[in-house]
Parts: C-alpha cells; structure tokens; sequence
C-alpha cells in the first residue's frame, strides 16, 4: 500500500459527495487571492522573510532613522581613508587645540591633529572592535545556548554553570585579565569583550531555545523522522533568533561602549591610533580649556550607541509574530 | 499475535517523575500518564480512543510513536519491537507513520512555507530526489487533502485553522505512512469545519488503506469515523471493542456514564434522558487508586473492587472487552503491603 | 406577559481593527424572561460573545462603537454611567467565562474573592459575608465548602472552579445569568454537572439565562430558546425544538448536519453517512459579504436577491410544531416533538433570515429541494 495519487485517478474522489468540490477554504473576501499557475508550485516563499522584516523596519520611523544613521557612520568607517584628511596622526605643533573652524569643523587636539579626521579613524576602530566582540559573543554563546537548551540535563548544567561563571566576573575585571594575558590592542580588546558577553548570548539563547523547543511543531517534525541536526538548524534556530537578533543590536551599542572604556584606561588602542574612547580619555584634560577634543568623539560614542539601541527596539517589534499577522491582513 | 496487528502494546507505561527534585531532593511522586495498557490496533482500522482530559489518551498516542519514550512494557510496529529500535530504525518507523496534532496553530513553524513544511519529510526520508520532484509531489499532496497547490508558497499564518490541519494532514502523509494517528485534531475547530476534517479523513483512510488511530475526547466524532472504540480511563484501556457495541451497549459503568453525559442535538431527547452523573472528580493519576482505579466514582462498586485491579475480559458483543469485576472477577490482586499478604483472586 | 429580564434591540457593535472597521454584530435584538434559557449559538467569529461583552460595557471604549437598547428591568445598559454600570453588573447581571483558571486570581484564596463580590454590592459585615459564601460554595456543591473558603483556585479541579466562578456570578443574587462558552472547557462528565448546576439554580432563583455556545448539543439539552449567529447577525430564532428539529436556515441545517450522530450513525446501507458539511468558512467581520451573509457557503440560494440583499428575519411558520418536521424534509431524524413543552411555548414565533427555506411561504420562490445537491458551485465561486 501506497499512496500514490498520479498517475492515474485524480487524486481524490467523493463517491457522493461530487457535488461539491472540496473546495480549500477561502475566505471569501479574504487577503490571498488564488494564483493560478502552471507546473509545479515553487517551494519557495512567495515573499522571503526578511523582507517583510525589512519592511516592516521601514514602517517605524525611529527604526528607519537609527538604521539610515547607522549604514551611514558605518559607510563612514569603511571608506575612512577617503573621508580623513591624510596625516590625521601626524602631529602639527602650530595648530595645537584650535576651536572648530571651516579649516577644522572639529578643531584639533593638544597635538594640533584634525578630531574630525580621527574621529572617522576611531570610527573603523570602534565599530571593528564592536563588530568582531559581538561576532565573537554571537557565534559562541549561541551555540553554547542552542547545545544547552536544546539537550538539556548534564549538557545544560555544564554549559551553563561555566558561563555563570564567566558571567559572575565583573566584566571591566575580566576584559582586563584577557588583555593582562593577551597584551592591550584592538584585536584582543575585541576578543576580551567578546568572551566578556558570551554567556549574555548563551543565557538569551537557551532561553528562547527552551521555549521553542517545547513547540508543538517541532515535535511535528520529530514525528516525521527529523534529525536533531535538523531540528536545532531548520524549526528550532530561526524561531528562537528574534531574541538573539535583538540582544546583538544592544551588544553592539555596549561593546562600542566597552572598547571606549578599556581604551580610556589604557588598555584598548593604543596611541597614536585613534579610538573614540581613547580620544575621550586624552580630551579629558581639556574640559575647560577646549571642549571640543571630548565632545565630538563623545557624540559619536552617543550617537551610534543611540542608533544601535533604537535598531534593537525597531527590531523587537519588527520580528514579533502579532506584528507580522497584522501587518500581512492588512498590508495587502 | 496474527499479521492482522499493525500496532501493538503490551503492558505500556509512561511514567513521569512530579514534584521533587529541586533543592531539598526530595523524592517526588510518579505521574502515572500511561499505566498498563494492552493494545492492537489492526491493520486498515480506524480505532478511536476516547477518553477525558488527563486520561493518557494522548501520552499513549505519542509513546506508540516513541515521541514520548515509554518507561516500560512493549510496543511493536509491524512486528518490530519499536522500544529497542536504533536511529535508523526509528527514523524509517517514523516515516510509516505520520501524526496530525490538536493544535493547528501550533503545529506547523510558522517561518517556513506550506511547501517547505510538506516536503520535510520527503527530504528527510529522500523519497523524491530533486527539488522539482519533491515540488511535483507536494501539489500532488495538497490536492490529496483539498488544498490547492498554489498556496504552496504561503506562511501559515495566511490559513485558517481547517487549512492549517490540513496542510498537517498532507505532511502527515508526505511519507506514505501505513499509520496516521490524529491526536484531537479536530478539536480546535469550528463545528462546520470539523466535519469537513471528518469526512476528508475518512476519505484518505479508505482511499489510501491507512490504519487511523483517532484519539479524541468527542464521543460523536469517535464513534462517527471509527470501526472500534477504546475508551482509556486514567492511564488504562477500560474498554474496548467494535464501534456500535461500545456506543450502543457499553459494558464498563465509566463508558456508560461517558456516553450518558454526551448532549445530542435533540432536544426531546435530551429533555428525556437520564444522565448518569458521577460523583467526584477524577483521581489524580499520580496518586491512582487501589484495585479498580474507577471505583471512587463507580455507582456499582462492590467488594473485590478493593483488592483486584481488573483486566480486560469479553463483555456483550464479540471482541468488546471490558475490565470491570461486573463480568466476573479478573485480574490482579492487590499486594497489601504492610504485611505482605497477597489477596487471593476470586476466579479465573 | 411580564416584563423580561433583559430586552436588547438593536445592537450594534463596530470594531476598529488593523484591518479596518469590522462590524462584529449588526442588528441583534432578543428578549431574556425570568426563569428562562437563551442560547446564542455560533461559530467562532460569529460575534456571540462580543454582543454579550457589549452589554456589560465590558468592550474597550476605544476601539468599539456599540449602539441600540439593552433594557435590564427596564433600565439601559448602552445608555448607563460606568459607575451605574459597575453597580448593576453584580446584582444585576453575572457573567462566568470559559476559562475558570483565568476569571480567578490566583493569588487571593477563593473565600477573599467571594467575600470581596458580596461586600462590593451590600453593606455586609466580613463574618457575615464569610458564612453567605460558605453557603454559596455549598449551593453550587462544593464539597467540605468552609474549608475550600481558605483553598486558593489552582488547588481545585477545572469543573470545581468553574462552580466557584457560578458561586461569584450568583452571589448577589442577579436577575440575568450570562454564560460564555462555560463548560466548553470542562469534559462531558464535569460539563453535566455544570448543566445541572446551572438548571437547578435558575428553578430555584427564576434567573434569566443567557448561554452562549457552539455546542448544539449543550442547547438542545439546556435551552427554552435559540438564537442562531451567523456574520455578526440573528439568523434563526424560535423555541429549541423549533430550531433543532426544524431547522428553516441552510446556516442552521448545515451546523446540525455537521455534526456526527452518537445515536443512530448507520444509514440504511449499513455504513455511517458522510457529515453533510458546511463548505468554506464564516466570512471575517471586516468584510462581509454584501449580500446575505450566508450566500458565499449557502449550498442554496434558490431567490436571486440573495446575492445583493440581506434578507429580513421573517416568521418561518407559526404552525411549525405539526407540519414543519415533514415539511421541511430536513436530514434530522428520530425527532419526536416533546407535547409538554410545545404548549406553553407554542406562541413563540420561528423567525429565520432567509429565502431559502423550503416549505415556507410568503417569499414566492419556489421550493428548492433537490437543489442543495447541484445548485451549489464552489464557495470561492466569486
């Protein structure tokens, strides 16, 4: 015995009941109209999920301006050597703290350099530090959540108990031991905050996993002979990353925070590379006599902390499932 | 055991550990969700199994399958004892047999396409190779269950709950199962749309020779689509036998007073009938009474209901079986255990 | 004829969604006599519990738009001020939801959540109060009920809460009784209890209840009238044995040939007969149909208005009770018209919206039997 509807007889038949074609049931004034279409049907979705997260990002106005900020200093940050003026490290005796002019819209430093110029340098530095901690975080504590969560008993306790760990250690204190091993500089300053904000990831992760785990359509999936490898990458992964997706927006913000403080105590960049944090250290001396040396890296720091933070919320909305349903009715 | 057994259990449990744990470690209780079932359900049937919330019906349905690991007795499929089978072994198990669940809203991820959810286990299984056969196959599957094929592409969030169950169904028979076993699936469902569900899984089960294992607490629905009925009463088959006799002329007290509490839509006879209404709730099935677990509520509890838990035996029609001492006392005495005195069975 | 209990006419509820205005009841009016059982049946949807929620003002003024009468004893509910409201929704009207976990709080023993509802509305001594709700719980049959005063709700059973929620409901005394979807989540056995409960209680009490459900089974057993809700309006009326064993409205027919029988499943043949479904689904409130609402799954649309026209709630026939059951040549069988309740409830008109009843007359289509087995294209036909 076998299923096999083609060919052959059509594929169902109602004896009696012929009358009436098992019609699927449309709503009658429903959204999805009925595509008629030839071969077979694609298995690919109509309209690809992140899309619709996308456009949905687009339909928040604070969202879509924090994004637009964002692509805009990271723009900034990639293609710094065309947007600073050369010798942005180069020391210039003559043009020491000058107030911002058409010359300097930033003014320059007790060294007499550009801030603007190197606050587009500490652009790339920051964010790379960011990216490369949060990517570090990202990738360990998911997996490490996505292990834990999903098998549970001794696996979990293991895991779990290590990342407490981890999580128990003042973070500064942590990122200074790394970098006390590693030595200070940009690289390792993103490692240390990467291993500091792994068991944030693990702990965001193994929660969602948890909840997703006991879904009734994974135990659907289990029921056809899926693979646990499958389970963990194809049902139980996507439905449990808005949180992760969220967490690694805000992670950005703070490791872009992180790297400013471990540079500002001397142990991130080093000079003469410029960093935002770094910058704000030294300007810190100035305060009083020129405060533009603290307050545009500063602003940046904000600025993109803010955006960052404001694309995590922007986000949180976008990937709720409510959200989508309403927007799918009555968006069409 | 005949060739005729697609599905069989012996002495099945599903225990679960309750309470404990914890700090203080502490020995908890044990759930009793399945307790001793025997159960065949043969080949090309539709049995149903009916019972209460909290009886175990479902727990059972999910241990056939091995989605709930049972803590001890057997299960064979085919003749192949599925509590020992290995990964592959289980996988292939899986594959012949599909599971439509209660929820449709739960049931199918909502991140992946009609299409993607069908094909599943066509790609687990590699039973079509290519993403055009395995296309092909997933029309033809949703024409099966009365969808058209170019909803495909939709998330699920776009169906209504009927459409939902059925794209369940059409996974459910994507790899060519020789069981399907519906837990609740129509319960959720509005009146109107359960009876499409109804009368389109009659139609597959006929149309594709499947066994149907219909586990639901609705007596109307269970005893429309099935050809015997169990009726499972706190983790136990208490009776089972052909669908007209366990509907018509029960011979366990508990399916009679199941049965006389079902309102039918006639309201003459519903102003007529006698309702047998029990007494109490039902015992907790961590805590399971002594001998006959339905003798808390049983109006016609006599004295070896105490001391004897009964086994299924024949009662009224041919192959209705029925465990309750009314029909003679069978089964196992209770071990009194303070003194280790061993009541003695009073027949058999 | 004394004054009923609860009188709405009217009602109308609008709704602001997402998706724009949705018109959840359009049209409703029915009347609640002491001592007597309303049902409102329907499928999900249908907007039986929104036209209930919107007499007790419970809708958030926000989003809904409610208009019409609500007359209980006289007064309006529509036209009240919230406080009058809150005033008269204890003594006055009391409601028990579907879920009994969610209309308790679980953090207050069940005896504070009695003794807070009757303190609410009376100037009552807490000991005094304390003794009224120990003999509530025993009213509604809570075993050992002193004792459960101190229980807090997850330490009872579902049908043991649900009769805590019936012993709040009642506990001053309401003239209107409004039950939705009260047992749906209790199983046969504990849902007999409650029918019973509930019946006993009105007998003793003369309370007017309003039982809304999809369960025809629970109405024919419980009710004295149905209401039949279909896209937010009344679409059949009449005493239970009227619309059960007479159906006029295809609405009503399919709901009924929907369901499996437990009595007498096996047709002549010896094989139990497919159900005879509804096709399609009811239509969404934001966009019904602009017809009757029925037409897009009705199997017959025998009068070409039906297409454009709602058609009005008209009497079906008054002498129902001795021709309609052959008359209407409808599937339900073994019906036997029970003589003691037809008389005193013969006066009662059989209303139905629709053209398409066979065996009416006045609407000067022809009778269209026959016709639900071909006149029927597809539900999405349009």
């Amino acid at each position: 015995m076998s299923i096999q509807p083609t060919p052959g007889p059509p594929p169902y038949q109602e004896p009696d009941d012929a009358r009436r074609p098992e019609t699927p049931e449309e709503p009658p004034g429903g959204s999805p109209q009925r595509e008629t279409q030839s071969g077979p049907p694609s298995l690919r979705p109509a309209r690809p999920r992140w899309r619709e997260t996308l456009s949905l990002l687009a339909h928040n106005p604070t969202a879509a301006i924090a994004s637009l900020v964002l692509l805009f200093i990271v723009i900034v940050a990639v293609f710094d050597d065309t947007f600073a003026s050369e010798g942005a490290n180069d020391i210039s005796v003559d043009e020491r703290l000058q107030s911002p002019s058409w010359a300097h819209p930033f003014g320059t430093d007790d060294l007499g350099r550009d801030i603007l110029s190197r606050v587009i340098l500490g652009a790339s530095v920051s964010l790379k530090v960011g990216f490369f901690a949060v990517g570090f975080a990202l990738v360990a504590g998911t997996l490490i959540g996505l292990l834990a969560g999903y098998y549970g008993k001794w696996v979990d306790d293991v895991l779990m108990r290590f990342m407490d760990m981890l999580f128990a250690f003042p973070a500064v204190l942590l990122a200074i031991a790394v970098l006390a091993v590693r030595g200070p500089g940009s690289g390792n300053t993103a490692l240390a905050i990467g291993i500091v904000y792994t068991p944030i990831f693990a702990r965001v992760t193994r929660a969602s996993v948890l909840g997703v785990r006991e879904e009734v359509y994974v135990r659907a999936s289990r029921s056809v002979g899926a693979s646990d490898w499958r389970l963990l990458t194809r049902h139980i992964l996507p439905n449990a990353a808005p949180p992760i997706i969220v967490q690694t927006s805000i992670s950005l913000a703070f490791a872009v925070l992180a790297e400013a403080a471990l540079s500002f105590l001397g142990l991130g960049t080093q000079p003469p590379n410029p960093s935002w944090g770094l910058m704000l250290a030294e300007g810190r001396g100035y305060i009083e006599l020129a405060w533009w040396l603290a307050f545009f890296p500063g602003m940046a720091i904000f600025l993109t902390v803010l955006c960052f933070n404001l694309l995590g919320d922007g986000l949180r909305d976008a990937l709720d499932p409510r959200q989508r349903t309403l927007m799918a009715g009555g968006g069409k | 055991m005949t060739d005729d057994v697609l599905v069989s259990a012996r002495g099945l449990e599903v225990h679960f550990p309750v309470g404990g744990g914890g700090l203080r470690g502490r020995a908890g209780g044990l759930l009793r969700a399945v307790d001793g079932v025997d159960l065949d359900i043969l080949r090309g049937e539709t049995l149903g199994l009916v019972g209460e919330s909290g009886c175990g019906k479902s727990t059972l349905g999910n241990a056939l399958l091995r989605l709930v690991p049972p803590t001890g007795g057997t299960v064979t499929f085919d003749g192949t004892d599925v509590t020992s089978l290995d990964r592959r072994g289980l996988k292939e198990m899986r594959r012949r047999a599909g599971m439509v669940f209660q929820d449709p809203f739960a049931s199918l991820d909502p991140r992946r396409t009609v299409a993607q959810t069908v094909s599943e286990p066509l790609e687990v299984h590699g039973l079509r190779s290519g993403k055009r056969e395995r296309a092909g196959r997933v029309g033809e599957l949703l024409e099966l269950v009365g969808l058209d094929p170019a909803v495909a592409g939709r998330y699920p969030h776009e169906f209504s709950g009927g459409q939902r169950q059925r794209v369940g169904l059409a996974r459910a028979l994507a790899g060519e199962p020789d069981l399907l076993v519906c837990d609740e699936a129509i319960a959720s469902l509005d009146v109107s749309v359960q009876a499409q569900v109804l009368n389109l899984l009659r139609r597959l089960q006929r149309q594709l020779g499947l066994t149907l294992l219909f586990i639901s607490h609705d007596l109307s629905a269970v005893r429309h689509i099935s050809d015997r009925i169990a009726v499972m009463y706190l983790g136990r088959v208490v009776e089972i036998g052909p669908a007209a006799a366990v509907g018509s002329d029960p011979q366990m007290p508990y399916t009679q007073a199941l049965l006389s509490a079902v309102p039918v839509p006639h309201p003459a006879q519903e102003r007529a009938r006698r309702r047998i209404v029990l007494t109490g709730d039902v015992p907790s099935p961590s805590a399971v009474p002594s001998g006959c677990r339905f003798r808390t509520r049983c109006p016609y509890v006599f004295e070896p209901c105490d001391d004897v838990d009964p086994a299924l035996q024949p009662a009224g029609a041919p192959g209705q079986l029925a465990a309750c001492h009314l029909h003679g006392v069978v089964g196992t005495p209770v071990t009194k255990t303070p003194e280790g005195v061993t009541a003695e069975p009073s027949s058999r | 004829m004394n004054q009923p209990v609860l009188a709405v006419e009217d009602l109308r509820v609008r709704l602001r969604t997402p998706r724009g205005p949705a018109d959840v009841v359009n049209g409703l009016s029915y009347t609640v006599g002491a001592g007597e059982t309303v049902a409102v049946v329907g499928e999900s949807g249908s907007g039986k519990s929104v036209s209930v929620l919107a007499l007790l003002g419970l809708l958030p003024a926000r989003v809904a738009t409610v208009t019409g009468t609500a007359r209980l004893q006289g007064e309006d509910l529509l036209a009240m001020s919230p406080d009058r409201l809150r005033e008269v929704r204890g003594p006055g009207a009391g409601m028990v939801f579907q879920d009994p976990m969610t209309s308790l709080n679980p953090v207050l023993t069940i005896g504070r959540q009695l003794v807070e509802g009757i303190r609410a509305h009376g100037d009552v001594s807490k000991p005094a109060a304390r003794a009224r709700a120990a003999d509530l719980l025993r009213e509604v049959g809570l075993p050992d009920p002193d004792r459960a005063l101190d229980r807090y709700p997850h330490e009872l059973s579902g049908g043991m809460r649900q009769r805590v929620v019936i012993a709040i409901a009642l506990s001053n005394s309401p003239s209107l009784l409004i039950a939705d979807e009260a047992t749906t989540a209790l199983d046969v056995t504990v849902q007999a209890q409650i029918i019973d409960l509930v019946e006993k209680l009105q007998d003793e009490h003369g309370t007017g209840v309003i039982w809304i459900t999809h369960d025809l089974g629970v109405v024919a057993g419980i009710a004295d009238r149905v209401l039949v809700m279909y896209g937010g309006r009344c679409v059949e009326d009449g005493t239970v044995d009227d619309v059960l064993e007479r159906p006029a409205h295809p609405y009503t027919r399919g709901l009924l040939g929907s369901l499996p029988d437990l009595a007498a499943p096996v047709g002549p043949d010896g094989e139990v007969p497919e159900l005879t479904a509804v096709p399609g689904l009811p239509p969404p409130p934001t966009d019904l149909p602009p017809g009757c609402v029925f037409w897009p799954r009705c199997p017959v649309r025998s009068d070409p208005r039906c297409e454009d026209e709602q058609p009005p709630l008209a009497i079906v026939s008054r002498a129902a009770a001795g021709a309609g059951a052959t008359a209407s040549g409808t599937t339900v069988s073994g019906a036997t018209p029970s003589g003691a309740h037809e008389g005193d409830r013969a006066h009662l008109p059989h209303r139905a919206a629709t053209w398409c009843a066979e065996g009416t007359s006045g609407t000067g289509s022809p009778a269209v039997a026959g016709t639900s087995g071909t006149g029927s294209p597809s539900g999405g036909a349009r």
